[in-house]
């Protein structure tokens, strides 16, 4: 599909989104900048209100009235910010596709499945005939392991992983370059889930898209993800190979996130005290160092920069410095408040 | 902020006294059907929601209820406090049978038997600011008696939850608070009643994986303070694991596997319990998922598989297992996703649509199409088969007969296997 792999489908820069409320601008998204290329996928992990969503559906151009965007938003060297919301519409399915959380409220149940196929090829490509839908349903509910006799079956004749697979289906049959998948397996069983992942893992292969997964469960970035990006009140704070970033993570929030997940080697309850910041007034400098049980000095006052080692592993913390923009002292522990649990989540 | 769990209950709960003893419940729902069928008067059939379903609650321990949706787990959970009356079986608390007790004196006992709900969202009136939330079982029961007595006791069980200074929070409305404040006030309401067990459906499932801890480290505080014995329904492995003294694991229904939760996870017996384990994504990069993962998804409960309800998804299944002529037929269309269109066009062509006799669900009859010969379905049976022999359906087949109609498959019988002890578990395989 692109010429050159290493040219990447979407490239992100500084790319900020905020809403206008009463209390001043909620800052969804601040300053991210990442790049996803052909055949990758990269995992977008965070807690509930950290912007991940906001964040891929903003990739999309599918905001709500009021938010705003800046920064660069560029989809194989063309800029999407300069775009006309029409031409972002035309270029939706196609050359964009979104696969959502709730796969029964996506599909319509009283239209078979082999009407949600027609309409979504008869509009995105016009003039297609319907023996070249069928072939092209066919071969992509194959690829998702959906036996031809249900081509013209309804929705609430499959199970919700079956129409998980169906709307993965749905947005691949257009064979778009790049997807957004936001939280894809949330709804689904545990067995269900894990053959998900699987499907999205093996189409890493077999097609050459280029997939952002978003989810709030560090397992399924371990599991189907190429590279991860650790999003914190609004900010990408640690992004690399995702087993790298695992094995050995730079940023205290990563790190403590790791730990206070709870997996079947847990042997001791582990948290991260307090709770995210509110985005309209976000903690001055880093926005973790009220939480960080290694905030220093330096953490409160100067905003954290972006530091990237040999293998493209990048952090935005200060103890990865860089040391030359350290003030002096910087480096001292910072005294931390006691938090009520009052305070926390 | 690290802390140790606490580990002394648990080799204790094992001589623990029973304090709820569930014996062979079921809960069978009615499906209300079409016209035709309430007016012809046949059922249009039952969801076996919980069928046949034996514990004993032991005082002080954390039993696990463990199972995907669909599994039960939530319908006993809610038979438990007799939200949901069980079709038949007892459930004794003390001399006491909750299964048939009057609703008036279910209502006293739901003082000592509390309630936490997964959505704290849900389970909360966004009307009631949090002390008439938590003061109101107090004010139901008619256990205080004036204003002063109720603030004292709901100060009391806001302190017990971590939310404190209490002044803060007593005129809050749900909608001020984070998910694990709201989940705070929930638990403070369920235990205000000084209850002695708490049924907990998936208390974090709602919560961030940063807050989740700390709701069940408050849990297993809450539980050393006040004495309670937990019922902890989830879907969760890796939290059931640490949070409880013995699990159950269920499905369709029933309970396939119980015992202590570190035997159950060290050494899983059933087949289903094993593919849950190698399921859960882990966020070690080192561990991968497997290849092999049971195909499809829980069936349907208001027409379960027979034999052992998991044998269509079981890679050990055997002959024992109740296989049925649906299964063939599932089979057939999985083969049909590995082919191309031409293919699939041309083997789909060979045969009607297969004839399934709900009288003997244990054989099925594949036909010709018209101009079609019946050697065709028969090499069409043999490809499926070494496509994969390894396939468990092939060690089911009794007989594979060829007549003039078309070929007839026939499964062994099977039988549904009932909990059996194995090492210190009770599993229902028949492996055991």
């Amino acid at each position: 599909m692109s010429a050159d792999p290493r040219e990447p489908v979407i490239s992100v820069r500084d790319l900020r989104v905020w809403y206008g409320t009463e209390r001043g601008p909620v800052r969804a998204v601040d300053e991210v900048s990442f790049e996803v290329r052909p055949g990758e996928t990269l995992g977008l992990v965070g807690e509930s209100g950290c912007g991940k969503s906001t964040l891929g559906r903003g990739l999309l151009g599918l905001l709500p009235e009021g938010a705003k965007m800046d920064g660069e938003l560029n989809y194989r060297g063309e800029d999407l910010l300069a775009k006309s919301a029409k031409q972002r519409r035309a270029m939706r399915g196609t050359e964009l596709g979104m696969i959502f959380q709730e796969p029964l409220t996506r599909l319509n149940p009283l239209m078979r499945i082999s009407e949600h196929f027609e309409e979504t090829l008869a509009i995105h490509e016009k003039g297609i005939s319907k023996q070249e839908i069928r072939h092209r349903a066919l071969e992509v509910l194959r690829t998702m392991g959906i036996p031809p006799t249900r081509y013209r079956s309804y929705p609430h004749e499959f199970s919700g992983g079956m129409r998980q697979r169906l709307m993965i289906a749905l947005a691949l049959v257009l064979r778009p370059a790049f997807v957004v998948a936001d939280e894809p397996t949330t709804a689904l069983d545990v067995l269900v889930e894990a053959q998900i992942i699987r499907i999205l893992h093996d189409l890493r292969q077999s097609f050459d898209t280029a997939f952002l997964l978003i989810t709030h469960n560090l397992g399924i970035i371990a599991e189907a993800c190429d590279r991860v990006a650790v999003m914190y009140a609004g900010k990408i704070v640690e992004q690399g190979d995702a087993r790298e970033v695992f094995a050995r993570p730079k940023h205290p929030y990563t790190r403590e996130l790791l730990r206070s997940t709870i997996s079947l080697s847990t042997t001791g309850l582990n948290y991260i005290p307090g709770a995210p910041p509110d985005l309209v007034e976000p903690p001055p400098a880093c926005h973790f160092h009220p939480r960080c049980p290694d905030a220093m000095r330096v953490c409160q006052t100067v905003d954290p920069v972006e530091t990237t080692d040999a293998k493209g592993h990048r952090v935005e913390c200060w103890l990865h410095g860089p040391e030359s923009l350290i003030p002096e002292g910087g480096r001292t522990p910072l005294e931390r408040r006691e938090l009520s649990i009052a305070d926390e989540a | 902020m690290p802390t140790k769990p606490e580990t002394a209950p648990r080799h204790l709960s094992e001589g623990g006294d029973p304090l709820l003893n569930v014996d062979d419940v079921e809960v069978h729902f009615q499906l209300r059907g079409g016209m035709l069928s309430r007016l012809t008067g046949r059922g249009a059939g039952t969801v076996k929601a919980v069928d046949g379903v034996d514990l004993q609650l032991r005082k002080g321990e954390v039993l696990g209820l463990v199972g995907e949706s669909g599994s039960g787990k939530t319908t006993l959970g809610r038979a438990l406090l007799g939200l949901v009356r069980p079709t038949s079986g007892s459930i004794r608390y003390g001399d006491r049978d909750l299964a048939t007790l009057r609703t008036g004196a279910l209502r006293e006992i739901r003082r000592d038997i509390q309630m936490v709900f997964q959505d704290p969202n849900a389970a909360l009136n966004p009307s009631m600011n949090v002390e008439t939330a938590v003061g109101h079982p107090l004010r139901i029961h008619g256990l205080v008696s004036s204003k002063q007595e109720l603030r004292v006791r709901v100060s009391e069980a806001l302190e017990r939850v971590g939310l404190s200074p209490v002044s803060r929070f007593l005129t809050k409305f749900p909608s001020d608070l984070s998910g694990g404040q709201k989940q705070r006030v929930v638990l403070a309401r369920a235990v205000i009643l000084n209850p002695t067990l708490l049924v907990a459906d998936e208390p974090v499932s709602m919560l961030d994986m940063s807050v989740r801890a700390k709701i069940l480290q408050l849990m297993l505080d809450l539980k050393t303070d006040l004495d309670l014995t937990y019922v902890y329904i989830t879907h969760d492995l890796a939290s059931a694991k640490f949070f409880c003294d013995r699990v159950a694991i269920m499905y369709l229904g029933r309970v396939v596997e119980i015992g202590p939760t570190d035997e159950i996870f060290a050494e899983p017996r059933h087949p289903y319990t094993k593919s849950l384990l190698s399921a859960i994504p882990e966020p070690d990069p080192d561990k991968a998922l497997p290849r092999e993962l049971p195909r499809g998804e829980i069936p349907d409960a208001a027409d379960p598989p027979l034999g052992c309800s998991f044998h269509p998804r079981c890679p050990a299944a055997f002959e024992e297992c109740g296989w049925e002529g649906r299964d063939l037929r599932a089979l057939i269309e999985q083969h049909w996703t590995r082919l191309d269109e031409t293919e699939y066009a041309r083997e789909r062509d060979l045969l009607q649509e297969p004839d399934l006799d709900p009288e003997s669900p244990h054989q099925i009859q594949l036909r010709p199409a018209h101009g079609q010969a019946v050697e065709d379905i028969d090499r069409l049976l043999a490809r499926i088969r070494t496509e994969d022999p390894e396939e468990p359906l092939w060690r089911g087949v009794e007989s594979t007969d060829a007549g003039a109609e078309g070929v007839t498959v026939r499964f062994y019988e099977g039988s549904d296997p009932k909990l059996r002890r194995a090492g210190n578990v009770d599993v229902a395989c028949h492996l055991y």
